[in-house]
C-alpha cells in the first residue's frame, strides 16, 4: 500500500496514509466483506431449506437473492435496546470488538498473487492474534447483558476459543516448518496448482494437521457441532441474547463472514491457494482467474462444507467438546509437529515422492466414493420418492 | 433464597484459595426454547452443573376438570382436545370411554376400528413431534423439520377424516362422529408404505449418530424400580425395561384382535432406562402403530359408527375409572356421575404429569444441556400436566 500512496501523491505525509487506509478500508469492508458475510446467509438458508425439504426465502429478488439486503435494512432500523441492568459502554461495545477481529484477518488474506492488503511477514501469525479478539468481544457482551444466559454463553465461549486455538495453531507449525516463512504469500508460492504440489499432500502428518485444524477452526467459528456458547436450546441465545437490532447482527456477520474466513485459511495453508497452471498475457485475466480460484476453494471448504456439517449433525456438550480438544486434538497435533520435522530431517527424497502420491491418490478415491454415494442417493430418490425432489432454485414447490 | 415462591437453598463455601462462591440460581422458563410449552424449572447450579432443578407447573391450567361439571356429557368432548393437545384423540377416546362404561353403551364394532385407527395414527402424530423435537433440543434441526414434513401429510389426513387438523373432536359416546372418507383408507395405505421406509431413513440421519448417541446414553438413567416409584406410564416406563402397556395388559376396545410387540429399552447403548432408550422406545412405537394400522386396514367390518345415545343423556348415578394408553402412557378417567345432565366429577391422571415428579430426581448433577434431554426424553407436554 506504501507503494500506492507514494505513486498517488508527490509528497505524501502521515494524512495521505491515514486517508487512504481508511478509503481502503471502506472499499474492503463494503465491498467485498459484507456482501460475503450477507450472500453467505443466503446461501445457507437455502442448502438449509432444501436438506429440509422445503424452500428457503424466495420472495425478495430472484430465488430470494436479496434476502440478506432486506434482513439487513430490517436490522439496521430496530430499536438498539440497552437493558437497564447493563453495563452500557461496554455492551454498546462488545459487537465492535468481535468485528474488529473479523474484518481485521481480511488484511492479509491474499486473493491473488498481486490483491493483498498488506504482505507480512508474520502473516499467518497475524490471523491467529487478530481472530483472538472475538473471543474477548463475545466474553465482553456475555458479561455486559447482566443476564445469567449471555454469562453462561460467553463462558462457554471462552472456554472454547481459548482452548480449540492450541490445537488450531500447532496444526499451522507443519506448515511453516516446511515453507520456512509465516507469509501468506510465501507459503502459497511453495504449492503448486496441481493437488500433488498442495501442502496437504506433503507428508502424513500435514495431511492429518488438515483436519485437526479444520475442526479447531471450527469450533474457533462458533459452528455446528460446536455451536455451545449460542446453542438455542439451552442458552436460549447464548452471548447475544439481550442483543437486538443491528449489534445482533454484527455479531453474526462477524459468524458467517468468519466462515469465508476459515476457508481462505485452509486454502492458503493446506490447498494452494491462488495457484494456476497457466499465466496470461493479460494481467487482469491473470488476476480474475486466481481470484475465483482462490474463492471457489475457499467457498468451497470454509462455507459449504461447514454449512452441510450444520445441518446434519446434533450439538456436543461443553464436557465432550473439552475433552476432545485437551484428549484428543492436543495430544495429536504435538505428534504432528514433532513427526512433520522428523520427516523433514530423515525421509528420503524418493519416500516423499510416494508417500505424496499414496496420499493424492487416496484422496481422490475417497473424492470418488463420496460422489458415487451421493449420486447413488439421488438415483435411489428419484426411484421412489420423486414427490419430497424439486429443482434447488425453484421459489415454490409443486404439489407433490 | 426465594425466587418467585420457591425457596432455594443457597450454598456459599470457600474453595481452596479462601475464596467464597455461590450457586447460581437459573430460572429456565416459561419462556424457553427447550421447555416445549410455558414450562419452567428452578435451576440451582454451580457453573454448568446442576445441583437441584425443581419443576413449577401451573401456567396452562384451565380448569378442564371442572369445565366438565358445567357443560354436560356430549358438551364435553371438544374441551377434552385442549387436555393433550399433541394427542387429542386419546383423550376423545377416553372421555367417550368412561361415559359408554357409565351409561352401558354398546359401540358398534367398525366405530371401535376407527378408534383405534385414529388412535394409533394419532401416536405417531406425537411420537413424530417428540423425536423431532428432541432432535432439535439436541442441537440438530434437520430431523426435527422432516419429522413435521411426516407430520404434515398426517395433519392432512385427520383434517380429511374429521375437519380438525389439530383438535379434532372427532369421537362422539356411543362411537365416533362420522365414518371413515371415501378413499381415505386407500390414502392411508398409501401413506404406510411411504412411512415405513422414512422411519428407517430417520434412523440412518440422527437415531444411530455418533454425536447424537454420546449425547443421551447413559445420561439420567432411571430404573425399574425407581420407574415405578414414581408411577412413570407409557414409553418413559417401558425404556425403563418394564413390560407394561395398557393395549395388552388391561386390553380395551378392539386390542385382543390386533397383533403387536411392546418394545422395551435394552440399554443397547448405555444403561437401561437412559435418555437414548426413552428415545428408541418411541422410534420403535411408531413402526408397531404401523403395524396396527395395517391390520385395522384389512380387519375393519361394515356397519354402523355410531350407537344410538339420546341425546339428553342421563347415565345413572355411580362411578367409572377407565384407562387406556395414550401417547404418553396409561392415561385414566375417573368420572362420577350423579344420574342428571352433567357430570358430577371427573377426573384425569395423564402421563406427563408423573413423568415431571422424577426430573428433581434424575437431574441432579447433570449438566444443564443434559436438562435439556431429559425434559425432551420425558416428552413432557406442558397442557398434558395441567390440565
Amino acid at each position: 500500500m506504501a507503494d500506492l500512496v507514494q505513486s498517488l501523491f508527490a509528497e505524501a505525509t502521515w494524512v495521505h496514509y491515514l486517508v487512504v487506509a481508511l478509503l481502503f478500508g471502506a472499499i474492503v469492508v463494503f465491498g467485498l466483506v459484507l456482501p460475503i458475510a450477507g450472500i453467505t446467509t443466503w446461501v445457507e438458508r437455502r442448502i438449509m431449506g432444501r436438506m429440509q425439504s422445503r424452500i428457503g426465502p424466495n420472495r425478495v429478488g430472484p430465488a430470494g437473492f436479496l434476502q440478506w439486503l432486506a434482513d439487513g435494512i430490517k436490522n439496521m432500523l430496530k430499536e438498539d435496546i440497552v437493558p437497564t441492568a447493563a453495563d452500557g459502554p461496554l455492551f454498546r461495545f462488545a459487537p465492535y470488538v468481535v468485528m474488529v477481529g473479523f474484518v481485521g484477518t481480511f488484511a492479509v488474506l491474499p486473493f491473488t498473487s498481486a490483491l493483498i492488503i498488506a504482505d507480512l511477514n508474520v502473516g499467518i501469525l497475524y490471523v491467529t492474534a487478530v481472530t483472538a479478539l472475538v473471543v474477548v468481544g463475545i466474553l465482553m457482551a456475555g458479561w455486559a447483558s447482566n443476564n445469567k444466559w449471555s454469562l453462561l454463553g460467553g463462558i462457554r465461549s471462552a472456554a472454547q476459543i481459548v482452548s480449540y486455538e492450541i490445537p488450531a495453531g500447532l496444526s499451522i507449525f507443519p506448515i511453516v516448518m516446511l515453507t520456512g516463512s509465516l507469509s501468506m504469500q510465501e507459503i502459497i508460492k511453495l504449492q503448486g496448482w496441481a493437488p500433488w504440489s498442495w501442502n496437504l499432500f506433503a507428508n502424513p502428518f500435514a495431511f492429518v494437521a488438515f483436519f485437526i485444524f479444520f475442526v479447531s477452526a471450527l469450533a474457533e467459528g462458533n459452528r455446528t457441532p460446536f455451536d455451545l456458547p449460542e446453542a438455542e436450546s439451552e442458552l436460549v441465545a447464548g452471548f447475544a441474547t439481550e442483543y437486538s437490532g443491528m449489534r445482533n447482527l454484527l455479531f453474526f456477520m462477524a459468524e458467517w463472514g468468519n466462515l469465508y474466513v476459515i476457508g481462505a485459511i485452509v486454502t492458503t495453508l493446506f490447498l494452494g491457494g491462488w495457484q494456476i497452471p497457466f499465466t496470461f498475457e493479460s494481467k487482469v485475466v491473470q488476476h480474475l482467474l486466481e481470484f475465483a480460484t482462490f474463492f471457489l476453494k475457499a467457498y468451497g471448504v470454509g462455507v459449504l462444507v461447514p454449512i452441510w456439517l450444520r445441518w446434519t449433525l446434533p450439538r456436543i456438550r461443553v464436557d465432550q467438546m473439552m475433552s476432545m480438544c485437551w484428549k484428543y486434538l492436543v495430544p495429536i497435533a504435538f505428534v504432528n509437529l514433532i513427526g512433520t520435522a522428523a520427516w523433514m530431517i530423515w525421509s528420503p527424497v524418493w519416500l516423499q515422492v510416494v508417500t505424496r502420491m499414496v496420499l493424492v491418490v487416496s484422496a481422490a478415491a475417497a473424492t470418488m466414493m463420496f460422489a458415487h454415494r451421493v449420486v447413488y442417493h439421488l438415483e435411489y430418490a428419484k426411484l421412489t420418492r420423486a414427490h419430497l425432489l424439486f429443482n434447488p432454485l425453484a421459489t415454490t414447490r409443486s404439489p407433490g | 433464597m426465594s425466587l418467585a415462591g420457591f425457596e432455594v437453598e443457597v450454598q456459599r463455601s470457600k474453595d481452596d484459595g479462601g475464596v467464597v462462591t455461590e450457586d447460581m440460581t437459573l430460572s429456565m422458563g416459561p419462556q424457553h426454547p427447550s421447555t416445549h410449552g410455558v414450562l419452567r424449572f428452578v435451576i440451582r447450579a454451580d457453573g454448568e452443573v446442576m445441583k437441584e432443578a425443581i419443576p413449577d407447573i401451573g401456567y396452562l391450567h384451565r380448569s378442564i376438570e371442572k369445565i366438565a361439571e358445567k357443560v354436560g356429557w356430549h358438551g364435553f368432548i371438544p374441551y377434552t382436545d385442549r387436555v393433550d393437545y399433541v394427542a387429542a384423540m386419546f383423550c376423545n377416546h377416553g372421555w367417550s370411554f368412561a361415559c359408554e362404561q357409565l351409561a352401558g353403551i354398546e359401540v358398534p364394532k367398525r366405530a371401535e376400528y376407527c378408534r383405534v385407527i385414529a388412535d394409533e395414527l394419532c401416536r405417531i402424530h406425537s411420537h413424530l413431534l417428540s423425536v423431532g423435537s428432541m432432535a432439535m433440543d439436541i442441537g440438530a434441526f434437520t430431523p426435527f423439520t422432516h419429522a413435521i414434513r411426516e407430520r404434515e401429510y398426517l395433519n392432512d389426513l385427520f383434517e380429511e377424516l374429521c375437519g380438525a387438523r389439530l383438535t379434532f373432536h372427532y369421537m362422539r359416546i356411543g362411537g365416533v362422529g362420522w365414518d371413515l372418507p371415501t378413499g381415505w383408507i386407500d390414502k392411508l395405505s398409501h401413506f404406510l408404505d411411504r412411512f415405513e421406509p422414512l422411519v428407517d431413513e430417520y434412523d440412518r440421519l440422527i437415531s444411530f449418530n455418533k454425536i447424537f448417541v454420546e449425547r443421551l446414553a447413559g445420561v439420567a438413567p432411571v430404573t425399574a424400580e425407581e420407574a415405578i416409584d414414581f408411577n412413570l406410564v407409557g414409553p418413559n416406563l417401558r425404556a425403563s425395561g418394564v413390560r407394561y402397556d395398557v393395549r395388552k395388559d388391561e386390553p380395551y376396545s378392539v386390542y385382543p384382535e390386533l397383533e403387536f410387540d411392546v418394545p422395551i429399552g435394552t440399554g443397547e447403548k448405555g444403561i437401561v432406562g437412559d435418555c437414548f432408550d426413552r428415545y428408541i422406545v418411541r422410534m420403535r412405537e411408531m413402526r408397531e402403530s404401523c403395524r396396527i394400522l395395517r391390520q385395522c386396514i384389512t380387519q375393519i367390518p361394515d356397519g354402523p359408527v355410531i350407537a344410538k345415545v339420546p341425546r339428553n343423556l342421563k347415565p345413572p348415578a355411580g362411578d367409572v375409572y377407565v384407562r387406556l394408553e395414550s401417547a404418553r402412557g396409561d392415561m385414566g378417567w375417573y368420572v362420577v356421575s350423579d344420574g342428571t345432565a352433567f357430570p358430577h366429577r371427573c377426573k384425569i391422571r395423564t402421563g406427563s404429569f408423573s413423568a415431571i415428579s422424577i426430573v428433581p430426581k434424575i437431574s441432579r448433577n447433570l449438566m444443564i444441556a443434559d436438562l435439556i434431554a431429559v425434559i425432551a426424553s420425558l416428552d413432557l407436554v406442558a397442557p398434558e400436566i395441567d390440565r
